[in-house]
């Protein structure tokens, strides 16, 4: 089975059901997607298959049909995608564990809606589970990073 | 060979200067510090000069031995050193260190001793010192209690500072300049020529001096770091998903396992049939553990498929079967057999409660589990000489003991590396995973073995927060709450805790009543009484602990007498309240909120007071009543700890306290049902989430002379506060967690 993640071509002997989450994390060795609920309750495993965020812990592997993303190929610690920079500047994380997910639905939100109002904030990062409350840093982030998209 | 003689005699410097600087006078032995572990691993050209600074050719370490489990201890701890040490955080590394009696938590034991926060006097510290030597003497390097910054404020600056004077020292040697002429900045001593000796060349000359044992802390006035917006060490990792959290951790030929544990929680395994799951893809083994099975795979996944697919017989819980049997127990201890404490007597409520007018109220909190977003993992790999722990837990020094007892390794041969936490809020203060991996890994020595628990497995066997039960019974008069008098009831979280460490509780378990006995109200007659349940379900620490279940049942209840009385919430608390310090968090709540303002239709708030780990904390929470639910709109905060390390670490912390406080009032609870919990994943143990999230205000208040930490204290008075501005909104009263099974929630 060959999957793209990231922009490399992966080959990879699993089943077919195999959820993405585990195919990256295990076979792949990219471990920026966290295994939180594994039933699509929380998002810590969002990635983006051409460009839309997804489960990888409920999307079976054979299932993927796209370039996948991972937060790993959203951008880098020396070439920050906008929305981590945001999450940088406002210091959002805590244990961070859940920021990886919340990163990438902030990511695929924001290529959709640029200007968001507070309450399709509210709604679009409402899947995202975060245990340590950092919610309203996560509000700030999403609108610092929608205007500097909007600005660039 | 000089060079280590020297280098042993310095780990007696940071002790030499506490005494010197009359900090410690009175001690005896136990005082005497530990050995300096950071010894015992040097290479050739690496220095330590205290156990909390090394340095070596590549650079300088600070040793953080509070474990990150998302509170950014490892960045306060790392400026509490670099303050003093005159480096800057951006050149530095932060390192855990080795499990040691040297990083001995001594703050955690205050809270343990039975004494108020605000009590100052003689007894009370004396006795917090026998607790100290005590804690220390276990060598419990703990994280917890709010406790890292408390802990670490005096020692990290001292050892800072140790370093500091030594490498001036060494730079005076080598340069013939006094040291008196000498400065240091950005981890270089500079010479009045303007030229630099860097720490990391000054070093080896630093190791073959004689210690520097006078060092004078820097003023307030002179900080560069401290009470100053840092930018955590972690950010930019955990921004990028760059960090390696305990589940993302490997190592070369690892295996992937993961567990079966029997869900009545602490029973036995009386059988399984894996004859199904041993042919599925994958599977190296299947293996009996204490109470259950491990499964070892290729890959997480097959191992937990496989795991699913095995049958078991389970032997029966040891505690009821069915929730009504534990709320049987708790209403049943509220007897003079089982009085735990009763260290709050004023004047006499028999009097008061006999006069007529009695108000009387019932309280129940439930079991809720910690579930940390990232399930519990360890990583093990025995061999005959030696054992290698990867895991993120808060108690290095306890699995390193109880890996040693499993193997029969000597402790210095067993290996414990902490790993970054996904969060924890208590859960990491259990070591079942860690014992376990080790037995799944006794199968296969030589091989590291990562176990992963999934959601499920996490969820089940959580060892949640203690169920707990509050009687109240009291009276107003004359406008004024006039008699107050509560019991609670709950079994002993740290008896529960601790038994599983083989370590039994040395007197009262001052959890059963903490948040409710120590509150700083003047009431006349005023008695809180706890009361001793039975060991029910095995139960752990959970963010704030007692407090968390007590601060709802005293506040709520005063709320109720002050409603009877028929005076302002907010007012009646700061005339009861005989504590500085605690009254200017009511009064600071009361000005952010501008209480007394109207809200509108449909809308109300209510405040809440809870002093727990030293912090005052109070909180006003204003609510609309929706055709939808309840809606949370605002909450502020006002805490004092004496100093704000990180404003905005602070401010961060505060709100996901609150977060916390509110998410698991509203909707969470763990029930057992034939013996087994009943929520197992996040669908049904949801918390709060973004769309739910009130606007939250913070402010810290540096009125007290201690430093405490604030990891824990914004939690117990978010539900009380809660309940109160329900009740001021609707007119019902909530006496029970969760309040969704009284009202409904946007």
């Amino acid at each position: 089975m060959r999957l793209n993640v990231n922009g490399n071509t992966h080959e990879v002997d699993v089943e077919e059901d195999m959820p993405l989450l585990w195919v990256l994390r295990d076979e792949l060795g990219i471990t920026g997607p966290k295994y939180g609920c594994g039933i699509a309750q929380c998002g810590a495993c969002t990635v983006h298959v051409d460009g839309m965020a997804v489960r990888s812990c409920q999307l079976a592997v054979g299932d993927v049909d796209g370039e996948i993303t991972t937060i790993e190929g959203l951008g880098t610690p020396d070439a920050l995608h906008a929305v981590q920079a945001a999450w940088v500047e406002h210091q959002v994380a805590q244990c961070g564990y859940c920021q990886s997910g919340q990163i990438m639905a902030a990511a695929a939100f924001l290529d959709l809606n640029d200007d968001p109002s507070d309450e399709e904030i509210d709604r679009a990062m409402s899947a995202n589970l975060c245990r340590c409350g950092t919610y309203p840093r996560i509000r700030e982030a999403v609108k610092t990073a929608a205007a500097n998209l909007r600005s660039a | 060979m000089g060079r280590v003689a020297k280098i042993a005699r310095r780990t007696f410097l940071v002790g030499a200067v506490a005494i010197a600087g009359g900090v410690a006078f009175g001690y005896y032995m136990y005082r005497r510090p530990a050995r300096n572990p950071l010894l015992d691993n040097l290479a050739e050209d690496e220095v330590a000069l205290t156990e909390y600074v090394r340095i070596d050719g590549d650079g300088i370490t600070l040793i953080t031995p509070r474990t990150d489990l998302g509170q950014g201890a490892y960045s306060i701890q790392a400026a509490l050193i670099a303050e003093e040490l005159d480096v800057e955080l951006d050149q530095v590394k932060v390192d855990p260190g080795p499990p040691s009696p040297a990083y001995y938590n001594t703050a955690l034991s205050e809270e343990g001793a039975p004494f108020r926060s605000t009590d100052e006097g003689f007894m009370a510290e004396s006795v917090r010192g026998v607790m100290d030597a005590l804690m220390k003497f276990m060598g419990m390097q703990v994280t917890g209690g709010s406790t890292s910054v408390p802990d670490g404020y005096q020692k990290l600056r001292v050892a800072g500072a140790v370093a500091r004077e030594t490498l001036k020292q060494a730079a005076s040697q080598k340069s013939g300049v006094p040291v008196e002429q000498l400065k240091t900045a950005r981890g270089a001593v500079q010479l009045p020529d303007g030229s630099e000796l860097t720490y990391v060349e000054l070093a080896p000359i630093a190791a073959g001096i004689d210690p520097v044992t006078r060092v004078a802390l820097r003023e307030p006035a002179e900080w560069r770091l401290i009470g100053k917006p840092m930018q955590r060490l972690d950010i930019l990792a955990k921004s990028t998903g760059t960090t390696d959290y305990g589940i993302d951790f490997q190592i070369d030929g690892m295996v992937h396992a993961t567990v079966k544990i029997n869900p009545h929680q602490g029973s036995e395994l009386n059988g399984f049939d894996a004859s199904a799951a041993e042919s599925m893809r994958g599977v190296k083994g299947i293996y009996p553990i204490k109470g259950g099975v491990g499964v070892v795979a290729d890959n997480t996944w097959r191992a937990m498929q496989a795991a699913n697919a095995i049958t078991f017989d389970w032997a029966p819980a040891k505690y009821p079967e069915q929730m009504d049997g534990h709320w049987e127990a708790l209403a049943n201890s509220f007897n003079e057999e089982q009085i735990e404490s009763r260290d709050r007597d004023d004047g006499d409520v028999e009097i008061g409660v006999a006069e007529g007018n009695l108000i009387e109220a019932e309280y129940r909190v439930p079991y809720v589990a910690h579930a940390p977003l990232e399930p519990i993992t360890a990583i093990v790999k025995l061999e005959d000489d030696r054992a290698d722990v990867w895991t993120a837990t808060q108690m290095p020094r306890f699995v390193q003991n109880n890996v040693a007892k499993m193997t029969g390794l000597e402790t210095e041969n067993v290996h414990v590396h902490v790993l970054m936490a996904g969060g924890s809020f208590g859960h990491r203060l259990e070591d079942e995973v860690v014992k376990q991996a080790v037995e799944i890994a006794g199968n296969m020595k030589g091989t590291p073995v990562k176990l992963t628990y999934s959601r499920e497995e996490d969820m089940i066997h959580d060892f949640p927060r203690q169920i707990a039960m509050g009687r109240g019974r009291g009276r107003a008069r004359d406008g004024k709450v006039d008699t107050f008098d509560l019991g609670i009831a709950m079994p002993s979280v740290i008896s529960s805790q601790m038994g599983r460490q083989d370590f039994s509780l040395p007197g009262p378990d001052s959890q059963i009543v903490a948040g409710a006995w120590e509150q700083p109200f003047a009431i006349p007659n005023y008695r809180v009484t706890g009361y001793r349940a039975p060991e029910l379900a095995p139960v752990s620490s959970w963010r704030s602990v007692g407090a968390s279940s007590n601060a709802f049942f005293h506040d709520c209840f005063l709320d109720e007498l002050i409603h009877a009385a028929g005076a302002d919430p907010l007012e009646e608390r700061i005339r009861l309240c005989w504590h500085d310090n605690s009254r200017k968090v009511l009064e600071a709540v009361g000005e952010m909120s501008d209480w007394g303002s109207d809200l509108g239709e449909n809308r109300g708030r209510g405040v809440a007071f809870c002093m727990s780990f030293g912090v005052s904390t109070a909180e006003v929470v204003e609510v609309t009543n929706t055709e939808d639910g309840i809606k949370i709109d605002k909450v502020y905060v006002a805490a004092e700890v004496g100093r704000v390390v990180d404003p905005i670490n602070f401010d961060n912390l505060v709100k996901g306290g609150v977060v916390w406080g509110l998410g698991h009032a509203m909707n969470c609870e763990i029930t057992y049902s034939e013996g087994k919990a009943e929520q197992t994943n996040f669908h049904d143990f949801e918390g709060m989430r973004l769309y739910q999230c009130p606007e939250i205000e913070v402010r810290g208040l540096e009125n007290g002379d201690k430093i405490r930490g604030i990891g824990e204290p914004p939690v117990p008075p978010a539900a009380p506060a809660l309940a109160n501005a329900i009740f001021a909104t609707t007119g019902q009263r909530i006496r029970e967690m969760p309040f969704n099974k009284h009202i409904d929630f946007v």
